[in-house]
């Protein structure tokens, strides 16, 4: 599985950190996501679907 | 045209820890729908979890305010609107809001707000310490609700917060539904004249505060405006005053109303932020603030929606939706709420978002464990529910312990 995150769509909300700080941070400067880890594994990739879930900007994607 | 639709909005509640029932009639029946408006003219209303995430999420429709045909939810709402006054930030459409967002972003950040926990967790404890050294029985609203978002956001602006009272005050002639238009601009232009002063003391030599940091990083961007920073600082200070204070108010009583879930989480105050989740789910108190204005024809859930028309995407019948959330009309603190949409969804979701939930999970947690005892000292009928305002919630909460 991978992680693709379209930085033009994300709102900045910081959801998918909330959701997982293992796999996401934001930017310090204007609050857009940074993915750390783009292809997560174990449990780690239920959190990465609950990210995508719930990302209001819909900036968030997987390649299965 | 004139009121020829079926429903008219806003809509009555029955039960103050409902919807209005007609939110799910419309649903299940006609889930986009034409509702008639205060002011003789008519809207869509949008009430699926599924529609109301698309609507909120796609450019083509506007959140332009200022807009003459923008959806007016109060009598004379559309005749008091000034289409060349500055535009707050949650009216801004692009390209104008993506970058005015970002500005003030990096203040917001899950990793920035980490940091303030210790100090918000310090103005709980202070508070309950009032709380319980006060009269039995003692006002929540008063004591803990108001004061803890309200010094929390105003320490994080540098407002000083001996002037609480005074936006306090405005901001509730702001907030009420049958505050007549002029005095409303008299109490926003009240709280702005306030902000620009205070910025303008803030100019001379920025303090390390959200404002004085705002200056000069617009300074250094070459976009810095006295206005439109005032503009921010009172969303902020209105947004972050009204809102936290009401969840906490209404959500301490469904915890007492019902003790179960209460009971979960003081044996595991790791499930307190789940249970947040849920509450914001429940209360949505703020579900006609998504309204928009369509600018190409759209179809949304079987529906064309033309340019021109107004939409109203009801956060609180989405959150309510079967069809997204099993048993809806349950309070169920584990049930994995987070896609909810009491904070809006798409570019405007709310920016204050991850603050409220720390301050609400810290309220939480220590006022169930510092105050075992408390109940309230007042008949749930006849507790005085926000049925007037545009944000929903309690103007007091007696309490006892
Ligand atoms: S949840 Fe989505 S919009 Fe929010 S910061 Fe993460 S990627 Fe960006």
């Amino acid at each position: 599985m991978k992680i693709i995150a379209d930085t033009s769509k994300c709102v900045g909300a910081g959801q998918c950190v909330l959701t997982e700080p293992a796999l996401f941070d934001q930017s310090e400067d204007d609050g857009t996501i940074i993915v750390l880890n783009a292809t997560p594994e174990g449990e780690l990739v239920e959190k990465a679907r609950e990210a995508v879930h719930v990302c209001p900007g819909q900036a968030l994607s997987l390649e299965e | 045209m004139t009121t020829t639709e079926k429903h008219e909005f806003p809509m009555a509640r029955t039960c103050p820890f409902a919807p209005p029932p007609a939110y799910e009639e419309i649903r299940e029946e006609e889930p986009v729908s034409r509702v008639g408006l205060p002011d003789g003219g008519w809207a869509w209303v949008i009430s699926r979890h599924e529609d109301v995430r698309t609507v909120l999420n796609d450019r083509r429709f506007s959140a332009d305010r200022q807009h003459p045909d923008f959806p007016a939810l109060v009598e004379g709402e559309a005749a008091s609107r000034r289409p060349d006054e500055e535009r707050f930030l949650i009216a801004m459409d692009p390209p104008e809001h993506g970058p005015a967002r970002k500005a003030v972003l990096g203040e917001f950040t899950v990793r920035r707000l980490e940091a303030l926990r210790p100090r918000i967790q310090e103005i709980v404890d202070g508070q309950i310490d009032a709380l319980l050294a006060g009269p039995r029985p003692g006002d929540l609203v008063d004591s803990l609700s108001l004061p803890v978002p309200s010094l929390v956001i105003c320490e994080m602006l540098g407002v000083p917060y001996t002037d609480h009272e005074f936006f306090q005050e405005n901001t509730v002639k702001v907030i009420k539904q049958s505050t007549p238009p002029e005095e409303r601009w008299a109490a926003m232009e009240a709280i702005q004249g306030y902000m620009a002063d205070l910025i303008a003391e803030k100019e001379k030599n920025p303090p390390d505060d959200l404002l004085g940091r705002q200056i000069v990083k617009l300074r250094a961007d070459g976009t810095y405006r006295r206005t439109a920073l005032a503009g921010m600082g009172l969303l902020l200070l209105v947004a972050g005053h009204e809102t936290t204070a009401n969840m906490i108010s209404l959500s301490t009583v469904a915890f007492l109303r019902n003790p179960e879930q209460l009971a979960m989480i003081k044996a595991d105050p790791g499930r307190t932020l789940d249970a947040v989740e849920e509450m914001l789910r429940y209360f949505t108190i703020i579900d006609v603030a998504t309204a928009r204005l369509c600018v190409e024809d759209i179809e949304v859930g079987g529906q064309l929606i033309r340019a021109g028309e107004g939409v109203l995407a009801l956060g609180h019948a989405a959150n309510r939706d079967p069809r997204a959330f099993e048993n809806p009309n349950e309070l169920d603190i584990e049930r994995g709420a987070r896609h909810h949409v009491a904070f809006g969804f798409g570019p405007h979701q709310c920016l204050g978002q991850n603050l409220a939930r720390m301050e609400l999970q810290i309220v939480f947690d220590t006022l169930f464990r510092r105050v075992p005892g408390l109940e309230l000292a007042m008949d749930v009928d006849e507790l005085p529910f926000k049925d007037d305002a545009n944000i929903y919630g309690l103007y007091q909460l007696p309490v006892t312990w």
